[in-house]
């Protein structure tokens, strides 16, 4: 349906690490793989080889959270030995990294001179900077609606605010902006304006609350889903989520079919009964 | 030069390194990274007659050194294959190989059939052993009289070489290996995955939907090779030897075992050009240990 399909899969065995942010359990690398940047667009993802060893064994995905045409940058936070063992990368190490991989955010269809909303709870915020900068570019006014647990969990927020971006923050324990979740603070802010779209990533929940809300009031909705991968380009079929298709709903690959599908094509919570 | 072709009697390689079924997609999936005319062959992912879905995610959970998967087998089914796919794939100068699946022992049959009529298929392998759809990991290569009555059943359908992949879930894999041969297979392929469980502590809950999976990987390299080598020493078919192989070295540790050739399986999925980096990797060896045809490495574990 949406979006860019990665016309080329690279590996680049050795992208290295020129950059390097970190907060508390948040990190922000920057890579220099000017192959895989030149053609990575919005909501795309790389699959990144955490070391040469067997443990682990598989390769992580991360959506591209910057592109500068000659680097790209990846955010996360630390969730388990994966990303761990990068966290704890240095500058000047390179890393194995194949990408872009999977079909992007769709931007091309008419938002110029339109006000866009984007939703990122928690790490989930990673794509969205990259849209923000690409849809800015397009002529979009962008709002940016950020959601954490604490304040802590809002790391990026100054750097959305240096770029200029408008920002509306929430947290859980309300330590920081709106109190509650930041689906909740979108439904709020959308008595006040109507985004030509809304584009979110977060968790599955959020995500889920985000589509009720875009239904009732027809405005067209992007989700980048989240899923542990095992190859990241469409062999081992491990990342598969309940989509529509025509009349019925298939098991559709997250790599290839997504990351980011559209508010109706998405059954949610199908795989938790 | 090396000579790095390998002759199982009924198929010569151009080389020992298959890409393991279920691992492999269709083959397409790989075209953007390597050229599949280095290979030795490849396996495309288990057909059955109709389209299937596969199983509820999760579907995959790592383990220490290795991969569990209760994928499901899902795929297009055989018209859509040999329309839209087998056109596609055939002409790469390869052992193309199609790994045959069935509910029953008749849709292996159905199946084979259905392919027969198709140009451009160097063998079956037949997948007796997946342990992802049926309760508890039933299927044939469980027991020596379901295997020898689907490969005879299959072998009365085609001239096609077959090669029949086993199951590590048993207590004596030699008996499964002696059916398979006695009932006409041309080849046995071994291993598959073995049946495995992850717990969620905080939930205590299986961290697969299916509950039990299949373990690949690394993790299962050392059981895989003595299995290879309990039934290398005693059949008289070529064994394919699979199980954990990411290195050249992996490879060549089964070719001493008795592996006529190897599949590589999970590996795809972390270097989508490991196979022929392996390929690579054994004809460095085969040159630095002045060894000028990689089949006299074959069967020569020393004990």
């Amino acid at each position: 349906m949406s979006g860019y399909s990665s016309a080329r899969m690279i590996k680049d065995p050795r992208a290295r690490i020129i950059g390097k942010e970190s907060w508390r359990d948040y990190f922000l690398l920057r890579l220099e793989s000017p192959r895989i940047a030149d053609q990575s667009r919005p909501g795309q993802f790389v699959m990144v080889r955490i070391n040469a060893h067997h443990h682990p064994l598989l390769r992580r995905p991360f959506s591209i959270h910057s592109n500068s045409g000659k680097t790209i940058e990846i955010f996360f936070q630390v969730a388990g030995l994966g990303t761990d063992l990068l966290s704890q990368k240095s500058l000047d190490e390179t890393l194995d990294i194949l990408g872009p991989l999977g079909k992007g955010f769709n931007t091309e269809a008419g938002l110029e001179g339109k006000t866009v909303a984007l939703v990122g709870g928690g790490r989930g915020i990673a794509p969205l900077y990259f849209l923000a900068q690409e849809l800015r570019s397009s002529g979009a006014a962008v709002r940016i609606f950020y959601g954490g647990k604490s304040q802590a969990d809002l790391p990026l927020r100054e750097n959305f605010e240096k770029q200029g971006f408008t920002i509306f923050c929430s947290t859980d324990d309300g330590s920081f902006g709106f109190k509650g979740f930041v689906s909740d603070l979108l439904k709020a802010e959308l008595e006040t304006f109507t985004p030509a779209r809304i584009f979110a990533c977060g968790p599955e929940p959020m995500m889920k609350k985000i589509s009720g809300t875009a239904r009732q009031k027809s405005i067209p909705a992007e989700f980048s889903l989240e899923s542990v991968m095992g190859c990241g380009f469409g062999a081992c079929w491990g990342c598969v989520k309940r989509i529509k298709r025509g009349d019925g709903e298939e098991w559709l690959k997250i790599c290839e079919e997504g990351p980011v599908f559209s508010a109706e094509e998405i059954v949610w919570g199908e795989e938790e009964g | 030069m090396t000579d790095l072709s390998v002759d199982l009697g009924f198929i010569k390689l151009k080389n020992p390194v298959i890409a393991a079924s279920g691992t492999f997609g269709y083959g397409l999936e790989f075209e953007p990274f390597i050229d599949l005319n280095l290979l030795g062959g490849f396996v495309v992912k288990g057909l059955y007659s109709s389209p299937r879905e596969g199983n509820v995610p999760p579907r995959l959970v790592e383990a220490s050194s290795g991969l569990i998967n209760a994928i499901g087998l899902p795929g297009i089914g055989v018209e859509k294959f040999s329309e839209e796919v087998l056109p596609q794939i055939r002409k790469y100068d390869t052992a193309l190989i199609v790994n045959v699946c069935g509910e029953s022992e008749e849709e292996y049959g159905s199946v084979v059939e259905f392919l027969d009529k198709n140009e451009g298929i160097s063998a079956y392998e037949l997948n007796i052993s997946c342990p992802n759809v049926k309760k508890e990991g039933l299927c044939p290569a469980l027991s020596p009289e379901a295997t020898f009555s689907t490969v005879s059943l299959v072998r009365k359908i085609t001239s096609r070489p077959l090669i029949t992949k086993l199951s590590p879930n048993v207590t004596d894999i030699l008996e499964i290996a002696i059916s398979a041969q006695e009932a006409g297979s041309d080849a046995v392929s071994l291993v598959n995955t073995f049946l495995a469980l992850a717990v969620d502590t905080e939930t205590r809950r299986p961290k697969l939907a299916n509950i039990y999976g299949g373990l690949s990987g690394p993790a299962i390299k050392p059981i895989a090779l003595r299995m290879v080598h309990q039934v290398a020493s005693r059949v008289n078919i070529p064994v394919i030897g699979m199980g954990g192989i990411l290195e050249g070295n992996d490879a060549l540790q089964f070719l001493i075992a008795g592996a006529k050739a190897v599949e590589v399986g999970t590996a795809n999925f972390i270097d989508p050009e490991a196979t022929v980096r392996i390929i690579d990797e054994l004809e460095e060896y085969c040159q630095k240990k002045g060894i000028d045809r990689i089949e006299t490495l074959i069967g020569s574990l020393k004990t």
